[in-house]
Formats: structure tokens, C-alpha cells, sequence
């Protein structure tokens, strides 16, 4: 834990309002004074507002970021978002605690699973369940291989964002091998919908530990290639090293959790601070990075990765037997066989997969640790069998409030650098 | 230092003397999470209090709807019901605890005092709460609509919205085989 205090804390927060990094200005006007400005005599040097995205290939998605420039130079910025709104939250409110995975599994689609654990977690608080053992040892399993495969994608959006196109594809190959593990287990690359309420989907298939025993056995060497390719690289060094530089102090100020602040020396993970599953029994690093900057976030993603895979080896050796999900019949339904022989097990299933089940009135707030920082989710009962409100908070929603701030003072150049460091998703973060 | 906060709103410890109070607002819990429930006009004096006390980080701010919420909302005594809620999650990073604030925001007068001066990051969670409930913070430095269009009537998250059905035409078969 790094040495803040409040002091430090009001300084960064005075200093977060006194640089005048963040624009404001509406979207409309930046559109009328978007593009180029000749500049006249008197106005050399003025300020030109130029709109990036939401159609760059940087951007992630739809993320659209209005800059003023001096020239070079990035003055101010505003990430505007939107783009992307489908109103899940409402879409929440329309269905039942047994459909909502279905939905909010769709928010964040590079690491789905965690969204499904962080709603199935708070809708068990609020039913005053408890999963069993083996649920949530799978629960833990898949939602590191889950980190895995995100951060495989981390690494191979950065590299292409910087030019580094090999890398892409060497990052495509690994996510997609472990892709085809969590298909096997879940029946789908990505929307799993596997974490529910009461459990998992299903137990683990025939023959896992051995497929996923070798989708894990090369990537230690691949990651030593990733190493040589791009660590060591002065090129990408000099890319990233000391651009787009944050101190824990404003990462605290603003929310932003995750590697980003975990880069500026502050070991905060919620999986070993505010211990979440069977999270408190597995051994793992938290990384931290020293400067803050694009490169620590990087390295801290690739380790990440290695230390993921540890806590995947520690999860096969401890993984216990026993049921995948709570057999209460008032929220999972019956197993199959028992359909066959009992009416009352066919009037529980009936009713399950029609009505749902009712969640006693009162609200609750879960917080886990996703591949991007703090996911959590807010959800009101009034005792019916749908949320009464439903709210995720995403953290690429709250890191994207960063951008102005890393942005601020940086060449236009080092824009692409550094949203592809903060890694925003933008289905979490229009939902 | 509650001392203080607790001159800050002293209807409310007036009101109600039974519950616990923190900072002069009163405490409930709600499965095992401490909520703290304020006055409206005391929401920003008690969270500079928390600040003060180490919830320096605000995770999560939004607002509920509890029109025709039928329950009991689990508020403490002293606390009367308003259709708006405002939920606003703190984190101490350092003890490792949260907390939760909530204030009702009554329909007629939907408006409460932005926090953005202590926790810049809630910026963007003012800014949705104003665009999907139609709640206003006061004090916030560019409250604008911001998942959905500028020009967008209605704030979609309240409970008299509908959920907007869009006809979807589906072409017939080209051959009927």
C-alpha cells in the first residue's frame, strides 16, 4: 500500500481542477468547429478542435474523443460516448434474475463471465445464499482463463495500435485457443451466460483438466516471445515509456481502478484487498507498475497474464468435488432425471423457467475485480422475480474519465497510445 | 469531527434519536453493508466527512426510481421516502471498507448537490444519473445528457417510461419452395 494520505489527495484533487484538461463543450459545437482552421495572421497558433473517432480503429469500438490542439499538441480533450447505448439497464428491469446474465453478459463482451459473477454474487447476497464449493472453484477458474483471453486481446489491439501488426495476430492465435476451452465448458466463445444466480450452467466437461492443461502449456513461451518481441524493443519502449503519466493520487480522485492504477505503485486488487470466492486460498502477485505510465500498464497486463495462469494451476490442483450449484429447488431448477420421475421436480422446473424466482426486497452492491478494474453491481429487489433496478458499474465507464487527463499535454500522436493503454471496452461503457 | 458534521444537519438528529448515527446522518444496514442515509442538504457535507475519514475513492454513483415501489425500503427512522434515490458508493482503499450514501430526491424538486468538487471521478455518474433519471446536480460543471442523444426527450430510466417497442418488419420468405 503506497504512502497517500489526504493531503496528497486534495493536492491532486485541486490539481485535477486547476490544469484545465478536460473540455467542456457540447457535442454539437464541436461539431461545428470541428476540422481544419486556417489559421489567419492574427490567430496563428489558435486552438483547433479535431473530433477522433467514433469510426477510428484506435478508439475500441465507438469511443469518439474531441481534442483541442495547439499545434501538436493535445490541450484539452472529452471523451464522448454513447455511441453504443442500448439501454441494458432498463433491458434489466424487463427481465427475470435468471435471464439477466443473459443481458448484462453483454456489457463488457471481452471478459463477459465477470459481469455474470458480479450480478450472480449480488443476487445471491440478496437471496442469502451461499454457493456451492465447487461452483466456486469453477466460478474462479473460468473467470481467469476469462482475464486470460481479455488480456490476450489487450495485447493484441496495443500492438496493433503501434504499429506493432505481428503482434496482433500472435495475440488473435492465443485468445482464440483459449476461446475454444471456455466454448467447450460453455458452449460459446463469448455471452457465455455460464455464472448464474445459484451456480454455474453446468459442471465442467469430460476431459477439461487435460484440454485445458494443454491450451496452457505453451503460453509461457509464447509470453517469453511476447517478451522479445515488444519489452525489450527500444521502439516500443520509446512509444510508450513516460506517455500519458498518472499518479495514484488522481487515479484515487477520479475512481479509475485496475491496471491503470495499479501501474502508478498502488497494489489495490479487490480479489486480494476485499477477497471475493475462494480468491483468499490461492497464492498469487499483485503487479504493480512505478511510473505510471502507457508501458507499466503494459507490463502489468502481460504480467497479469502470467500470474493468472499461476492462479489457474493452484484452482486445478484444489479444484474439489461436489455440486455445481445449489440444489434449492426455489432458484436452480431440478437435474433432468429427476423431471422424468417427479411431478413435483416438473412444477419446480415449470415454474423456474416461467416465472423465475422471487428475490427478497432490499439492495445490494458487489464489487469484483475484472481484467479492467472494478466491476460492480447495484441491484434493488422489491421482491418480485425481476431487479427492481439493475446497475452495473462498468470500469471502463470511470477509467475513460482519465483520458483528458493522461491526454493532457501530449503530442496527437500518443492519443492512440494511450486510449489503447486504458483498454475501455465500450459495451460496458455505453451499456 | 462528527461533532461538527453532526451541527450540519441537526434536524435530522433531532428527528431521530433512536438510530445510529454517522456524522450526523443515520445508519442502516443493509445485508451486511453499512448505508448511510443524509439529508438532502447535508449529502455533500457528510461526504467530505467520509473523505475526511478515508472514503477517498467514490466507485459508483446512479440513481433509482422507487415510483410504485411496493416494500419497506429498509430506511432507518427519521428518514421519509422520496420517489428519487440517489446511491453513491464509496471505497477506503486503506481499512479495505465501504460505504454506501443514499439520499432521497423528491419528484417535484429532482435536484441535489453535485460531489464532483470532492470526487471528480463521479462526473460521468452525474452526468448518466441526469441523462436516464432526469435528477439534477447542482454544482456540477457541464451536466449534459451523455448515453443518450443531445436532443433526447425524457430521461428513459424513470419508472413512467416505457420500454420502447420498435415494429420490426420481417420480409416473407423468398421462395415458398
Amino acid at each position: 500500500m503506497s504512502a497517500t494520505d489526504l493531503d496528497a489527495l486534495d493536492a491532486a484533487l485541486e490539481h485535477l481542477g486547476r490544469d484545465g484538461s478536460v473540455l467542456r463543450m457540447s457535442e454539437t459545437e464541436a461539431e461545428e468547429r470541428s476540422g481544419y482552421q486556417p489559421p489567419t495572421g492574427e490567430g496563428l497558433g489558435e486552438r483547433m478542435i479535431m473530433n477522433m473517432g467514433p469510426q477510428h480503429p484506435s478508439t475500441h469500438g465507438v469511443l469518439r474523443i474531441v481534442l483541442e490542439l495547439d499545434g501538436e499538441l493535445i490541450t484539452r480533450s472529452k471523451p464522448v460516448i454513447g455511441y453504443l447505448h442500448t439501454g441494458m439497464e432498463k433491458t434489466g428491469e424487463e427481465l427475470t434474475f435468471l435471464q439477466g446474465p443473459t443481458n448484462v453478459t453483454r456489457m463488457d463482451y471481452a471478459s463477459p463471465l465477470f459481469t455474470e459473477l458480479a450480478f450472480s454474487l449480488a443476487t445471491e447476497q440478496l437471496l442469502g445464499i451461499e454457493v456451492p464449493e465447487r461452483a466456486q472453484w469453477i466460478r474462479m477458474l473460468m473467470c481467469e482463463v476469462n482475464r486470460l483471453t481479455s488480456h490476450m486481446l489487450f495485447m493484441a489491439t496495443n500492438g496493433m495500435d503501434l504499429g506493432a501488426v505481428s503482434m496482433m495476430l500472435y495475440g488473435w492465435r492465443e485468445r482464440e485457443e483459449l476461446l475454444r476451452f471456455l466454448e467447450k465448458v460453455t458452449g460459446l466463445r463469448m455471452n457465455h451466460n455460464y455464472i448464474r444466480p445459484g451456480g454455474v450452467a453446468a459442471d465442467l466437461p469430460d476431459g477439461w483438466r487435460d484440454d485445458l492443461l494443454a491450451t496452457l502449456e505453451p503460453l509461457p513461451d509464447r509470453l517469453e516471445e511476447f517478451d522479445t518481441l515488444m519489452t525489450g524493443q527500444p521502439i516500443w519502449r520509446e512509444r510508450l515509456q513516460g506517455v500519458g503519466v498518472i499518479t495514484t493520487e488522481e487515479c484515487l480522485s477520479l475512481g479509475v481502478t485496475g491496471p491503470i492504477l495499479r501501474s502508478t505503485g498502488h497494489a489495490w486488487d479487490l480479489r486480494r484487498d476485499m477477497p471475493y470466492l475462494r480468491y483468499d486460498e490461492v497464492d498469487f502477485d499483485v503487479l504493480v507498475g512505478s511510473y505510471g505510465d502507457c508501458f507499466d500498464r503494459y507490463a502489468i497486463r502481460l504480467n497479469e497474464i502470467r500470474e493468472s495462469i499461476r492462479i489457474i494451476h493452484q484452482v486445478l490442483d484444489k479444484m474439489p468435488s461436489g455440486d455445481y450449484r445449489i440444489q434449492d429447488k426455489k432458484v436452480t431448477p431440478p437435474p433432468r432425471a429427476r423431471i422424468d420421475e417427479s411431478m413435483e421436480a416438473l412444477i419446480h422446473h415449470f415454474k423456474i423457467f416461467t416465472e423465475g424466482f422471487k428475490v427478497p426486497e432490499g439492495e445490494a452492491y458487489v464489487a469484483i475485480e475484472s481484467p479492467r478494474g472494478e466491476l460492480g453491481c447495484y441491484i434493488v429487489s422489491d421482491g418480485s422475480s425481476k431487479p427492481y433496478r439493475m446497475h452495473i458499474r462498468g470500469p471502463s465507464f470511470v477509467n475513460i474519465q482519465s483520458l483528458p487527463h493522461l491526454m493532457h499535454g501530449g503530442m496527437v500522436a500518443d492519443a492512440v497510445a494511450i486510449v489503447s493503454s486504458v483498454d475501455p471496452i465500450l459495451g460496458e461503457v455505453d451499456r | 469531527m462528527s461533532g461538527e458534521a453532526a451541527a450540519a444537519t441537526p434536524a435530522e438528529a433531532g428527528d431521530a434519536p433512536e438510530p445510529e448515527l454517522l456524522h450526523g446522518a443515520p445508519v442502516a444496514r443493509s445485508g451486511g453493508q453499512l448505508t448511510v442515509h443524509p439529508a438532502r442538504d447535508g449529502y455533500l457535507e457528510l461526504v467530505a466527512a467520509l473523505r475526511g475519514d478515508g472514503y477517498w475513492v467514490c466507485t459508483d454513483l446512479c440513481g433509482v426510481d422507487y415510483r410504485g415501489y411496493g416494500p419497506s425500503r429498509g430506511l432507518p427512522p427519521g428518514v421519509s421516502p422520496e420517489r428519487f434515490e440517489v446511491v453513491a458508493n464509496l471505497l477506503d482503499p486503506t481499512a479495505r471498507r465501504r460505504v454506501r450514501v443514499r439520499v432521497q430526491v423528491p419528484e417535484d424538486e429532482p435536484t441535489v448537490a453535485s460531489i464532483t468538487s470532492l470526487h471528480p471521478g463521479a462526473d460521468f455518474h452525474e452526468r448518466e444519473t441526469w441523462d436516464l433519471f432526469g435528477i439534477h446536480f447542482d454544482g456540477h460543471p457541464h451536466l449534459t445528457r451523455i448515453l443518450m442523444p443531445d436532443e433526447w426527450e425524457g430521461h428513459p430510466l424513470r419508472k413512467d417510461y416505457a420500454v420502447g417497442r420498435i415494429p420490426v418488419q420481417f420480409k416473407a420468405p423468398r421462395s415458398a419452395r
